[in-house]
């Protein structure tokens, strides 16, 4: 599968994005499909974990700069003001701290951008009671979304900036979260492509070259683009530029960005006076 | 590139290249030493040099060297294993211009006398690439369960290798020879299809001529 045209092409035969990706990935590797279920679901419960251990408020990263905020945002009157949202915010940021302070997670796509898609599923799960079944199914069509990002553009910070790596994973975000709520293949596509379209130019842009600030940030504001983009889609809502059409223009802004904003901490952010160490 | 690919690996943060990909090359190197490492003098080089401390690529390495895999929660703390371990090591900063950004120099002792140098880079993605062993270009990732053998260049000895590995029914993926001078030390790296056993390996290393043979397994699927 090269393209999202052929995903949903495969959708159409086998039931949704996620049943094709699975079946995809069973031939692929030549193995029963029960065992690449059990393997899916060994991610998620490694992304559960991470979601939970990341909520210390005692958590501290290397240099200092991050750990600690999601047990901020994880508490009732915060996480309940702004409905799934807050919940779902809370656990992208405590899965980035945690794994900004060396802590195990699962890279979605990326290590730098790992808690939009399960601060995401694991959200919709505990408000709307989805099986973990439903999860591995909508983790499966994620990742197809993101293989074919991988194949056709990029999903490296250092060769496309933030939107190859935070636009992405909300692009997978999103796909899954509409199967999730009941919505076709094709509206699917439309979440993905949303979402890439509105992170379309983020750059990347690590504060003294490491995964802490603003990635953590860009992982809470990356969920709220997935689920802008799910809900835009689940309306009915139709991109009228198709999902392998943005995901071509992300490449295209990608190679256009300047080094300085792409991973290697000299622009932007990291470029910053009170951040930067210069005067 | 396959879905787990994309949804993984499942690794101790904060970096796939800083973090996932040094602890590869730190298990990888003990791989090749063969042994339980008493002491490493590691040289960091590029972006590797730069932000080593706050990646924990440090931590990464020593772990690797210890015999963590890039999921093993214990990197956080590999440094004090290694005390406790009475593994000693130091950094530096590496020359080594014109390399790739994140390249490490490992040189590696034994506590009985075996020494390895070993230069490696990660390339993205927890994606490693072993570029050369002591002084002799390498050039394998790992992807595939890898035979390194060293041995006297001398006639006869690819196919006698070949040999055994075909008695053992293994398939040669790739086989790669490099060596220091007509009749010195030459190094052979075998890409295998399935996986070798204690029984090859101790057979190989018993064949005249042969000096060391290592062997870093793949990386195991999925993870």
């Amino acid at each position: 599968m090269q393209t999202i045209a052929e995903f949903l092409r495969n959708a159409a035969k086998y039931g949704d994005l996620g049943k094709a990706a699975l079946r995809w990935q069973a031939k692929e590797e030549g193995c029963d499909e029960s065992i690449l279920m059990a393997r899916m679901h060994d991610r998620l419960s490694v992304m559960r974990d991470s979601a939970k251990a990341g909520l210390s408020p005692t958590l501290r990263s290397v240099s200092g700069m991050v750990g600690g905020q999601a047990a901020k945002m994880f508490v009732p009157e915060e996480i309940n003001r702004f409905g799934l949202l807050g919940k779902a915010g809370a656990y992208a940021m405590s899965i980035a701290e945690y794994n900004a302070c060396m802590g195990k997670i699962v890279a979605a796509p990326t290590a730098g951008s790992c808690g939009i898609l399960p601060g995401a599923l694991l959200a919709a799960q505990e408000q709307d009671g989805f099986t973990d079944d439903d999860l591995v199914m909508a983790l499966f069509t994620a990742a197809g979304i993101g293989r074919i990002i991988a194949l056709q553009a990029t999903i490296s910070g250092a060769e496309g900036g933030c939107q190859a790596e935070c636009g992405a994973a909300a692009a997978m975000a999103a796909a899954a979260l509409v199967q999730l709520y009941g919505g076709t293949p094709e509206a699917s596509t439309h979440a993905s492509a949303f979402a890439l379209m509105n992170m379309l130019g983020l750059v990347c842009d690590p504060v003294h070259g490491l995964v802490e600030v603003p990635c953590v940030y860009r992982n809470v504001g990356g969920v709220s683009q997935a689920l802008s983009a799910a809900q835009m889609a689940l309306s009915g809502v139709k991109s009228p530029i198709p999902c392998d059409e943005v995901i071509l223009a992300m490449k295209d802004v990608g190679d256009a960005l300047p080094a300085s904003l792409r991973e290697t901490g000299e622009g932007g952010c990291a470029a910053c006076r009170s951040v930067c160490g210069k005067k | 590139m396959d879905l787990f690919d994309i949804l993984g690996p499942v690794m101790v943060g904060p970096s796939s290249s800083h973090t996932a990909g040094a602890a590869r090359i730190g298990l990888i190197t003990r791989l090749l030493l063969g042994t339980e490492p008493s002491q490493a003098r590691i040289g960091l080089y590029g972006s590797f040099q730069k932000t080593y401390r706050g990646h924990g690529t440090d931590k990464a390495l020593i772990g690797g060297l210890l015999g963590m895999a890039v999921d093993d929660e214990r990197l956080r703390e590999s440094l004090r294993y290694a005390d406790e371990q009475g593994l000693r090591y130091s950094f530096y900063n590496a020359d080594a211009r014109g390399a790739h950004p994140n390249t490490v120099i490992m040189d590696v002792d034994s506590a009985d006398g075996r020494h390895i140098c070993v230069q490696a880079a990660s390339i993205g993605g927890g994606e490693i690439e072993v570029q050369s062993i002591n002084g002799l270009e390498a050039g394998f990732s790992g992807h595939e369960n890898t035979l390194v053998i060293t041995q006297k260049d001398t006639k006869g000895m690819i196919a006698q290798i070949s040999s055994v590995l075909s008695a053992s029914s293994l398939n040669i993926a790739t086989m790669r020879v490099f060596r220091r001078s007509v009749g010195g030390e030459a190094m052979m790296v075998i890409e295998i299809d399935g996986e070798a056993d204690k029984t090859l390996i101790d057979c190989l290393s018993a064949m005249p001529g042969i000096y060391h043979v290592a062997y870093v397994a793949a990386r195991s699927k999925g993870v």
